[in-house]
């Protein structure tokens, strides 16, 4: 027996995250480390948590076994509920047969069973690629406010941009009269976050008949979107103000974390009202040693330091040696930076041995031509050996 | 080897609370922070649940909010089971049960929650030693040893003018205990008790009914002292690193002590964590003008100014310019910009000003009670 939940949240979780190369190539782009002590997945389900809404469907499909392990019976979200809590749903064979999620509406389509249980007014759809905190109830009611049939969140880029989202047009009640896929001349600047609240009435028709009509995309921003504001259906746009950052690329990923450096940015960790949770893995405080010099960084649980960390985020359990420098850059939890080795300007993977006297990335002031430099990084488990060099924009997923 | 499915452990809150007054003014001895992120009894409860012993009671006296809001269902220490799991024990919580006068009297007033475990043995520990043990080897070597009693000792340097409760033991070449001596007038290394204990639960259950009939309820007086030559008490000598948390320089010196790296990594190893309750704090975030030196940093700490030899708990600020030395701030201290402050305790919550300058001893450290404003 279940009981009837008005609102339940779908989380896309299975995309393979090939922009960022070495870091997904054994994780989920949810399951990647970020921001010292998380990974991205616990912004979406913490905000669920903060939101009052219980019960989270996670759709996994690509290297689930390390999100599967992480989101365990979702414990560290209070996400392990009698009724409801958070699922996590991989693709399944039944009596005609099986098949892969073959785009966001037709991931959904394939767990509508699941949503079914619960017998819900609404359904959030979420993804597993963006650092905020939101409250989705408030969007709830923004939906309900203007019986809508679908409320997409929104936020203002530049017109630059715009050329590479999705474009919602407006009128001035914030309905959606045109929206457009990366558009070459973008009628306004509100783009789709992927956020979406569906009327699930509505929703369950939509994917219905977008599984019968078998276009090959099976896609929220290609079919489901078009074919409603199509047939006319009351689509609104909701606008989101606060922080919002894309983690989907290599440079994307590091600059969300030099974000939680500078005091300007308006995404608090520390906020008691809006804790961002996190499984924990029951390591003693940090340690800094007598030889460090840290300064303008984040360091987490678990880590020892006794090198210079500068503009840095280091995660749990990292070590950063006696004479090893550490300069705008992101360690993930595990890795060792040995003695005399320099990293500048890279993302390190976890469990990573740096050796002595190594060198990963340069400062952008180095480089004589600015088109060659770029991020350096370091995928996960890799080990480079004494006196090896990373340049930067290099890609490292194995041993050098 | 014995399963430790037939073993129960038992945990003693709130003994040795007067040794440490100031800070068991509002909790109990197992509640008082330790070591940037733990509560003492952090340390038993993960030393029994590592040795893979499944059924833990909590015996606790007063003051004990603080220790039931902590432990909760046992959960972050793997104790929330249907099966075994963690007990709280306080007074008033069985038939015959109230405040106590020592440890034969409150395992008298629990003795129902013994009675009703399967467990052969018995195995107890209080929250005044701050180590990491594997308790599997002492329950084997109190069976081999055929003890009737294990004492768990260790080897430290004792000197009765500095010391209040400390337990003495002689043995002699088989380990065998033929001397208990509370607070002896000498100085020197000595085998010193750990207050943690290995009986079988039925050797423990005449213990308790005998000395109930006679009004005795000191463990140590009446039974390891006045019991010693009629049955077989043994020491188990635990090597590894442990401190003892009997005054309030000794507490202070515990905490100093996890600033050495070789006695830090012995506490704190891969094999057996040490669990705590989460608090899903952010990371630390050093400010642009930090510098920190040879200390021990907690998640949730916002650092802007200079902090040196200190270990810091969950959620302390330190503002700009401050000088903060030879320090133990506890959970969410706030110490404000331009402060100098060295050798100072602070309890939770403590506020100090802008500016600020305090100072205390490192013998003598001062200590600033809970939710103070200075």
């Amino acid at each position: 027996m279940y009981i009837k939940k008005e609102c339940v949240s779908m989380l896309l979780a299975g995309g393979q995250g090939s922009r960022l190369y070495a870091l997904t190539q054994d994780m989920a782009k949810p399951a990647v480390p970020y921001g010292g002590k998380y990974r991205i997945i616990d912004f979406p389900l913490s905000n669920c948590t903060n939101s009052g809404i219980d019960t989270v469907g996670v759709l996994t499909q690509y290297q689930p076994l390390v999100l599967n392990d992480y989101i365990g019976n979702g414990q560290p979200w209070d996400l392990d509920r009698l009724n409801g809590g958070v699922h996590v749903l991989p693709p399944y064979q039944t009596s005609f047969g099986a098949s892969w999620y073959e785009g966001t509406a037709n991931a959904i389509y394939q767990n509508m069973s699941f949503i079914e249980r619960y017998d819900p007014e609404y359904v959030i759809i979420l993804g597993g690629d963006h650092i905020y905190k939101m409250d989705y109830s408030k969007m709830v009611d923004f939906h309900k406010k203007n019986n809508s049939d679908c409320t997409i969140a929104v936020q203002e880029v530049s017109m630059e941009e715009a050329t590479r989202l999705g474009i919602m047009t407006c009128d001035s009640d914030f309905r959606v009269v045109d929206f457009e896929e990366k558009p070459k001349q973008p009628k306004s600047t509100l783009a789709s976050m992927g956020i979406y609240v569906f009327t699930w009435s509505k929703l369950k028709k939509y994917l219905t008949d977008n599984e019968n009509a078998n276009t090959g995309s099976k896609d929220f921003g290609k079919d489901i979107i078009p074919s409603m504001l199509g047939n006319d259906e009351r689509l609104f746009a909701y606008a989101f103000e606060g922080y919002w950052k894309d983690v989907g690329t290599l440079d994307s990923l590091w600059e969300a974390n030099m974000d939680l450096l500078s005091p300007s940015v308006p995404l608090d960790l520390y906020d008691n009202n809006w804790k961002i949770y996190s499984r924990n893995n029951n390591m003693p405080p940090q340690y800094i040693g007598d030889t460090a010099d840290v300064e303008n960084s984040m360091i987490s649980e678990g880590s020892t330091i006794n090198g210079k960390v500068d503009f840095s985020v280091i995660f749990a359990g990292a070590t950063v040696e006696e004479g090893a420098v550490v300069n705008y850059s992101i360690i993930m939890p595990g890795t060792v930076i040995k003695s005399g080795a320099v990293v500048e300007y890279a993302i390190v993977g976890e469990d990573c041995v740096v050796h002595e006297n190594a060198k990963i990335g340069l400062s952008p002031e180095t480089v004589e031509n600015r088109d060659e430099w770029g991020i350096a990084v370091v995928g996960h488990n890799v080990e480079i050996s004494e006196g090896a060099e990373v340049l930067p924009k290099q890609i490292i997923s194995k041993n050098v | 080897m014995i399963s430790t499915n037939d073993v129960l452990g038992l945990i003693f809150a709130s003994m040795h609370d007067d040794a440490v007054i100031d800070l068991t003014k509002k909790r109990t001895m197992g509640s008082i922070p330790f070591g940037g992120r733990y509560r003492l009894i952090d340390f038993p409860l993960s030393n029994m649940v590592n040795s893979g012993i499944t059924e833990v009671g909590v015996i606790t006296k007063s003051n004990y909010g603080s220790l039931l809001d902590h432990l909760g269902s046992g959960r972050e220490w793997d104790l929330s089971r249907k099966n075994g799991g963690l007990h709280l024990l306080p007074p008033f919580s069985h038939v015959d049960s109230g405040i106590y006068r020592g440890r034969l009297e409150a395992l008298n007033g629990v003795w129902d929650f013994v009675e009703h475990s399967s467990a052969e043995y018995v195995v107890m520990s209080d929250c005044d030693v701050v180590t990491t043990i594997d308790f599997r080897e002492i329950l084997n070597y109190h069976i081999e040893s055929g003890a009737d009693i294990t004492v768990v000792t260790g080897k430290r340097f004792y000197d009765s003018a500095k010391e209040q409760s400390a337990t003495v033991i002689g043995i002699d070449e088989e380990n065998r205990i033929n001397d208990v001596m509370i607070n002896p007038q000498m100085s020197g290394e000595c085998n010193i008790g750990l207050n943690m204990f290995v009986v079988s639960r039925e050797f423990l259950k005449n213990m308790v009914v005998t000395s109930a009939s006679r009004s005795k309820y000191s463990f140590v007086k009446d039974v390891l002292q006045a019991c010693k030559d009629e049955y077989k008490f043994m020491a188990y000598e635990h090597k590894g690193y442990f401190s003892n948390i009997d005054t309030m320089s000794g507490y202070y010196e515990a905490n100093m002590e996890l600033l050495n790296t070789e006695k830090r990594n012995s506490l704190f190893t891969k094999a057996a964590p040490i669990y705590t309750k989460i608090r899903d704090n952010g990371p630390v975030r050093f400010g642009l003008e930090s510098d920190i030196k040879n200390s021990l940093i907690a998640d949730g700490c916002v650092i802007e100014g200079k902090v040196e030899n200190c270990v810091l708990c969950r959620g302390v600020k330190v503002g700009k310019g401050a000088v903060v030395k030879d320090c133990v701030l506890m959970q969410d201290s706030v110490v404000g910009s331009k402060c100098n402050i060295s050798s100072v305790i602070t309890d939770k919550n403590v506020e100090i000003g802008d500016g600020k300058v305090l100072t205390g001893s490192s013998s003598y450290p001062l200590y600033i009670g809970k939710n103070a404003k200075i």
